[in-house]
């Protein structure tokens, strides 16, 4: 795989979005209302539409004329870039709503501040985005509280998921080498610089939830890397097929 | 000298109404492309259709998604292509941008109008909204009360919220507002 940060950072941004978005997906048919069924159905599209310019960005990029599904459907597990976060099962609702409340609270500031990016796409890319996230922050920081603050069921569900999901919040403020050119020239995003933010909402969101902030201990790590957990093969497996089982299928 | 000048300038002045009525002939046609998933609304009225360009004799139409996602944009570019097709033009290019990210604020007075008789809420004029436990105001499309509640955030399409109206109890889609 190519090193050139600004295809690495592309592709970080939309592997994220993919798997989040397919993941997402995946509750299609097994939501507990209908109304949660449409709900997580246009998050997922959100997101496959975001991943969609990304990938399109990161072809331009290369300039092998790669298109999108060339990089959706056809990397292995170790090419892939996304956050750990977003490849593990869906587990209940408590914790698909849990989790995407946590990385929209973090992705919200994110594309607004990329909004302002030098880089024209990126920043286009980031401007329709920030619109959408924000109406995902709101859904899951309501259904947040709802829960947190529901009966002692849905509270305890929500602690548990809390618990399993924080590790994963670390990577979310990881930089490294091929970011920090990138974010001295002002094309990426200094995370730091969202912690302020991020902070702000969980608390409140979670106060209002009568849920307890975990403390930050030990962080998961290595998605941004290519370090998977056993999970996106699962993902890809099911998501590639097609294009695995009949080459160059197309509509 | 003279002569050549004046020439000239007809032949700029000729071919600057030529263009002319080949924009005008190039809206026209666009101005029947319709959103698939909500067929009241043309391209036009929504605002996703940004700019044509007339060049010599082709023509380029540019226009831009609502949501990232959003599924209809393909059969969007077809239909436009198929319109301006019909309208004469064999040299086309249908052009999609993401910049500047579309907003509500671009759709017609007269979209809202078609939106609201239609059955759904149009947007609200401002786009700007507290991103958390914001609260918006709008009224039942069938019997106008503000006496209405939202039922999900999410709709049937990527741009619409469910709603229900307590005063005449049906329920309503609303087209939101970013």
């Amino acid at each position: 795989m190519s090193e050139d940060p600004l295809l690495l950072y592309t592709l970080r941004l939309a592997d994220t979005a993919l798997i989040n978005g397919h993941r997402l997906s995946e509750w299609c048919g097994h939501a507990p209302v209908l109304e949660e069924e449409l709900a997580l159905a246009n998050l997922a599209l959100d997101l496959i539409g975001q991943a969609r310019a990304l990938y399109a960005y990161a072809g331009e990029i290369e300039g092998k004329g790669q298109g999108e599904d060339a990089f959706a459907y056809l990397r292995d597990v170790t090419a892939y870039r996304n956050l750990l976060m977003v490849e593990r099962p869906n587990g209940d609702f408590a914790m698909t709503i849990l989790r995407q409340f946590l990385l929209s609270a973090f992705m919200h500031p994110f594309w607004e501040t990329m909004a302002g990016s030098t880089d024209a796409t990126l920043s286009a890319i980031a401007a329709k985005a920030v619109k959408e996230i924000a109406y995902h922050l709101r859904h899951c920081g309501e259904w947040t509280v709802r829960l947190g603050d529901g009966t002692a069921e849905s509270h305890r569900r929500m602690e548990e998921a809390l618990a399993e999901e924080w590790p994963y919040t670390g990577e979310l403020f990881e930089t490294d080498e091929v970011e920090r050119g990138l974010i001295a020239s002002g094309v990426a995003v200094d995370p730091a610089t969202l912690k302020g933010r991020f902070d702000a909402t969980i608390d409140r969101v979670l106060g209002e939830a009568t849920l307890a902030r975990p403390r930050d201990g030990w962080m998961q790590t290595g998605g941004r890397h290519g370090r998977h957990s056993e999970h996106l093969g699962h993902v890809l497996a099911e998501l590639q097929y097609l294009q695995r089982t009949y080459p160059g299928a197309t509509w | 000298m003279p002569d050549r000048e004046s020439h000239k300038i007809e032949e700029g002045a000729a071919r600057d109404g030529k263009t002319r009525a080949l924009r005008v002939r190039a809206l026209a046609a666009l101005a029947h492309v319709h959103d698939p998933e909500i067929p009241v609304l043309t391209i036009t009225d929504l605002g996703i259709l940004r700019e044509v360009r007339i060049e010599g004799e082709s023509v380029e139409a540019v226009i831009t998604p609502t949501y990232s996602g959003c599924p209809a944009m393909n059969m969007i570019a077809v239909e436009a292509d198929l319109a301006l097709e019909r309208a004469g033009f064999s040299n086309r290019k249908i052009t999609t941008v993401l910049s500047p990210a579309w907003t509500t604020d671009w759709m017609s007075d007269e979209g809202r109008a078609k939106l609201l008789k239609y059955g759904i809420a149009p947007p609200a004029h401002s786009s700007s909204r507290g991103v958390l436990f914001g609260k918006e105001a709008l009224r039942c499309p069938h019997c106008g009360s503000a006496e209405v509640e939202r039922i999900s955030e999410f709709g049937s399409t990527a741009c619409k919220a469910l709603w229900r109206c307590k005063a005449c109890r049906e329920p309503f889609d609303q087209f939101k507002c970013i």
